[in-house]
């Protein structure tokens, strides 16, 4: 890969890649299929050490797995959402992340978790957060040669609670037209402290820090989650297209931070 | 699939095969994928081809240079409008729009002016669709961009600028003439105007008068099947193509127009079909890959990408509407008014004379004044698409009196039948109603237990609407050969959608009285049957019905002369009950069908019977949508939460099937109602011109979709069939509108009702604060 530098593109399960490809988005001399590299396939999840989730997993592998399935139900969410069946038995959340896409279901939910990303090069291996990830739309970090090997996702911490949402004119199929995840740690019902990531509203996924520092310290009741929606909004600054305008988007982070909240500070408290 | 009821319908009384629901007999083809679409052809030494299209939406062609792709390794033909013989230095006479061979040929290679974007321009066949795709790259093609007009009120103003320079204003009176020409250039091809009683009068009468403007964007039938086709021009001059359409005679007569050759030069094979719904009636592709055939001595294939189907195929009208209504207190209309402005695309002869035309048709008005005018855009070139124009109209229509009847506090379904149109009521042409089932639609509805149940729950509400269509009658052929084991060939020229084979089977089948089973349904080619109409329209199973029982009928009396002969007596005294033929003089003398068919060598010979139809009384239908949705007021989203499609269908030959065209057209007006649309960019690109981004419904979004079917015959058919394809698409959108309503208070007047515009007006709501 190093040899063709930008010419060269990596093929998890190529349902962003061969769909670009064959639309021309670019043109590219060399497509190495790293499914088959073991690190890549790693899906180890234990309490005490978090999840190593190898890049090239495929949805369906995650959200079969009864572990991650348990303790991280927000990530089950993106994985979920991710295309239908056939998508999901080939789509990663590496590739996901790699493809850098405003609108990318995981990104948000691994951002929220604190997930960081395990990248090696011709220049040795280095680790970065995800919220550090994305450069652009469809831009990342990586240097030519440099591939994504897992994300690390570290243990729940006790009474936390994440979910991901997104709205989509339609039930399913869709491009988010906005997006929201969010994790929460509560203490005695007052929140310890929170994460909020936001889609399809800048031209990468925006980890919206000042909305979640609004919530810590507070009770975990309407007031405080209507507070961060409204300070969600500001982080916002999309941009109006087919598939929403810029009323629309920002209006839609507020209600989708207010459920996204909700439901993370329901499972939290120990729902489902 | 289905959730009707099992109930004794009309026709399952009165008859043996209509009215029950065999398996059709093309069915394992279609579930193992066995069966030949477009695309599946494939040829020895069959060439691939891809069309250049254009970037402009409006733009004059200044010079095209193909030299480059000539000269690219495995190209073999390159075409452009120059090799067409019909394109010359003439200008289009644009006075004649049906099936005008040379507006045909200008939308399939554009010559001297691009229309809109995707406007095919020029053919490269090759060796593989890869080199042909990057050869047609290579040409060169130099523009003059000019301004695009992409709304229809825009194309109305004086300064809009000319899309055809030469096009004027016609005056028509009745649909398919574009009548008196007024002399005046503009985008405006014809205005036509209905006129009944005095509406000023009508209005001075009405206690309550609504009035509202609507408008609606261009959709696309969306059919699964790309179009395709594969010509092979043979060195004697016949020319074979095997397409994708819905009808092969059709696409025979526009190929041999446009090339200038004999029909009888031209076969057509019809492939199976993935779906039409009116967009595969003009033929596209078959004479650029007749032409590229003809230059490289080899066949060649044209298959389009969904981008070009949506980009380059005609898809229905963007409409502006202003309806005006006037009822008194006890609930009679006394007037309307209805101003219709329905963008053509690229050409002449939008759909706008069926949405002025039947808009109204539910109710009996005595005053009327409507107006519409027929508009071109850069736009591409609008195709028929299920009940063409009325869904549009439908929409401000149902709006409009469901407004009404809320401001006269009347329930909106005893309004409708106050009003509701009977046999010999004047449509808005002044010509009378035939038999028809307005009102047992509508006593349907009120007596549903979907209507009956009450809807709790907030923010969710009912609708309801109601839809008309005229229905197509033209010409069909069938011809049946009897096998000596008793069973018949049928072959008919009706590309099958929907399962018209099976239910035009069914009608020969009851005749005969055979089962359904004991008939071998073929399409036959254009070379292998008498001329047919296109399976469009609502026609197929009522028009090739007919011919299918007129052969039928003839066999039946060639049987008799048989039994006849045997029993020395005269064809007249014999009788045919239950599939045996009975002598009058003799009970004893009894021959089945089976047992003249084994013996007719040595009673005369082979028993064939051909026929054709040419029905004069076709059945219209109505149709309602009972509908009930949710809103989510945080994001606009709308929920269909239950829906029945309601429908008078004459008599179901085959209820499954008939079902299946309810459910499909009320799906298809659900999508219609929320989210699917053309998003034009300022510079008229189709920017969603992929199934991610113009949202279609999916089985997710949909409840299962209750049928309820209403039989009031039709007189113009032996069993009563009316046309049942197409009405059900006409009400779906305002029974939306009309529920969601109901459920938050907002009237949606423009389509879609997605959810950022369902946002906007739940906004404007609260800051009006209601
Ligand atoms: C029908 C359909 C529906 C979809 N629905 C959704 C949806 O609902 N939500 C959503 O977010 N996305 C959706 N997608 C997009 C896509 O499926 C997802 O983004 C998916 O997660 C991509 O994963 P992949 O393994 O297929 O990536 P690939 O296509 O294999 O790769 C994506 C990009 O990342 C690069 N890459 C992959 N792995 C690595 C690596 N280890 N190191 C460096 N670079 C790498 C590739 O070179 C490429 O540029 C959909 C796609 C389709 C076709």
């Amino acid at each position: 890969m190093a040899e063709k530098g930008s010419r060269a593109k990596a093929l998890a399960g190529g349902t962003d890649v061969l769909v670009q490809l064959r639309a021309k988005r670019y043109l590219i001399d060399r497509l190495v299929d790293i499914k088959k590299i073991p690190e890549m396939n790693e899906l180890t999840c234990t309490e005490q050490a978090g999840l190593v989730l190898g890049a090239a997993v495929p949805c369906c592998l995650i959200y079969e797995n009864q572990d991650v399935s348990r303790l991280y139900p927000g990530l089950i969410d993106s994985a979920f959402l991710i295309g239908g069946i056939q998508i999901q038995g080939r789509a990663s959340i590496g590739g996901n992340l790699c493809n850098a896409a405003p609108s990318a279901d995981a990104i948000p939910t691994l951002i929220a978790l604190e997930a960081t990303c395990n990248i090696v090069g011709p220049k040795g291996k280095r680790t970065i957060a995800v919220e550090d990830f994305c450069t652009g739309p469809g831009q990342n970090v990586l240097k030519d040669g440099e591939l994504l090997v897992s994300i690390h996702l570290p243990p729940p911490k006790r009474n936390s609670g994440a979910h991901y949402l997104r709205f989509i004119p339609r039930n399913e199929m869709d491009i988010a037209v906005a997006g929201v995840g969010a994790s929460v740690v509560l203490s005695n019902g007052k929140i310890e402290s929170a994460r909020l990531a936001l889609a399809s509203v800048a031209p990468t996924p925006v980890f919206a820090t000042k909305a979640a520092a609004t919530l810590v310290g507070k009770e975990a009741n309407e007031e405080a989650v209507l507070e961060a929606a409204e300070e969600a909004k500001k982080a916002a600054k999309p941009i109006s297209d087919m598939r929403g305008t810029i009323e629309q988007r920002i209006h839609l982070v507020g209600v989708l931070t207010k459920r996204a909240l909700n439901k993370a500070i329901a499972r939290a408290k120990g729902a489902e | 699939m289905t959730t009707t009821v099992e109930r004794p319908t009309e026709s399952q009384r009165r008859f043996k095969v209509i009215g029950t629901r065999p398996i059709r007999h093309d069915g394992l083809g279609k579930v193992t994928g066995a069966d030949r679409y477009g695309a599946d052809v494939q040829l020895p030494g069959m060439l691939h081809a891809k069309m250049l299209r254009s970037p402009h939406a409006h733009a004059r062609i200044k010079k095209i240079d193909t030299s480059k792709a000539e000269a690219l390794p495995g190209v073999k033909a390159v075409v452009t409008s120059r090799d067409l013989p019909i394109i010359d230095d003439k200008p289009i006479d644009l006075a004649e729009t049906l099936g005008n061979p040379r507006v045909l040929a200008e939308n399939a290679l554009a010559s001297s002016k691009v229309l809109y974007k995707g406007h095919a321009i020029a053919a490269v066949a090759a060796t593989s669709p890869h080199i042909a795709e990057e050869a047609a790259e290579l040409i060169e093609v130099e523009y003059e961009v000019l301004q695009p007009v992409l709304d229809v009120r825009e194309a109305m103003k004086k300064d809009a600028p000319l899309i055809h320079e030469k096009l004027t204003t016609h005056e028509v009176q009745r649909r398919f003439t574009r009548g008196d020409d007024t002399g005046v250039i503009s985008n405006v091809a014809s205005h036509l105007q209905f006129k009944q009683g005095d509406v000023a009068d009508g209005f001075s009468r009405a206690d309550v008068v609504v009035e509202r403007e609507f408008t609606t964007v261009p959709v696309h039938q969306g059919y699964i099947e790309p179009q395709a086709s594969t010509a092979q021009w043979a060195p004697d001059g016949h020319l074979t193509i095997w397409t994708s359409s819905q009808g092969s005679f059709g696409i025979r007569d526009q190929t041999a127009a446009i090339l200038g050759i004999p029909q009888s030069m031209v076969k057509v094979v019809p492939m199976e079909i993935g779906g039409g719904f009116g967009g595969k009636i003009g033929t596209y592709l078959d004479p650029v890959a007749a032409l590229l055939s003809k230059k490289a001595g080899l066949p060649v294939k044209i298959v389009m990408t969904r981008k070009e189907v949506f980009e380059g195929t005609g898809p229905t009208s963007g409409s502006y509407m202003r309806c005006k209504i006037g009822a008194r207190r006890d609930g009679t209309i006394t007037a309307a008014e209805f101003y219709l402005a329905y963008g053509a695309g690229a050409f002449p002869g939008s759909p706008v004379g069926a949405g002025a035309m039947y808009g109204l048709a539910p109710y009996k008005i005595d005053n009327v004044l409507i107006d519409a005018y027929d508009v071109v855009l850069n736009n591409p070139k609008v195709a028929a698409y299920r009940a063409p124009g009325t869904p549009q109209a439908a929409f401000a229509v149902e709006s409009t009196l469901d407004e009404l009847a809320e401001k006269l506090g009347i329930e909106p379904m005893e309004f409708r039948l106050t009003n509701a149109v009977r046999e010999g009521d004047r449509q808005v042409n002044g010509i009378p109603f035939g038999s028809v089932g307005c009102v047992e639609v509508e006593e349907a509805i009120k007596n549903h237990p979907h209507y009956r149940t009450p809807l709790n729950g907030a923010n969710r509400g009912r609708g309801v609407a109601m839809g008309f269509w005229g229905n197509g009658g033209m010409q069909s052929s069938a011809t049946i050969n009897v096998n000596t084991d008793g069973t018949i060939s049928l072959i008919t020229g009706s590309v099958d959608i929907g399962g018209t084979r099976v239910a035009v089977a069914m009608q020969a089948a009851e005749v005969l009285g055979l089962a359904a089973e004991d008939v071998v349904p073929t399409v036959g080619d254009t070379n292998a049957v008498g001329w047919t109409g296109i399976t469009g329209g609502s026609r197929t199973a009522f028009s090739t019905g007919i011919a299918a029982i007129t052969a039928a009928e003839q066999i039946k009396r060639t049987m008799a002369e048989r039994a006849a002969l045997k029993w020395e007596t005269q064809p007249e005294d014999i009788e045919f009950e239950d599939g045996v033929f009975v002598s009058k003089m003799n009970r004893e003398d009894r021959l089945t069908f089976k047992e003249i068919a084994a013996s007719m060598m040595a009673t005369g010979g082979p028993i064939t019977a051909s026929a054709s139809s040419n029905p004069r009384q076709v059945g219209v239908s109505f149709a309602a949508t009972l509908v009930d949705v949710e809103v989510d007021r945080e994001t606009g989203k709308v929920q269909i939460l239950r829906a029945t499609a309601f429908q008078d269908v004459g008599m179901a030959v085959h209820p499954s099937y008939v079902e299946g065209q309810m459910q499909g057209g009320t799906v298809q007006g659900i999508g219609w109602a929320l989210n699917e649309e053309y998003f034009f960019t300022d510079d008229g690109t189709m920017a969603n011109s992929s199934f991610l981004d113009y949202r279609m419904p999916t089985s997710l979004d949909l409840p299962a979709i209750d049928t309820e079917i209403i039989e009031v015959p039709n007189p113009g058919h032996p069993f009563g069939v009316r046309g049942v394809g197409e009405v059900s698409i006409v009400a779906p959108m305002a029974a939306v509108a009309n529920a969601i309503h109901d459920a938050v208070g907002i009237r949606m007047t423009s389509l879609p009702m997605s959810p950022g515009e369902v946002l906007k007006a739940l906004d404007e709501q609260q800051r009006a604060g209601k």
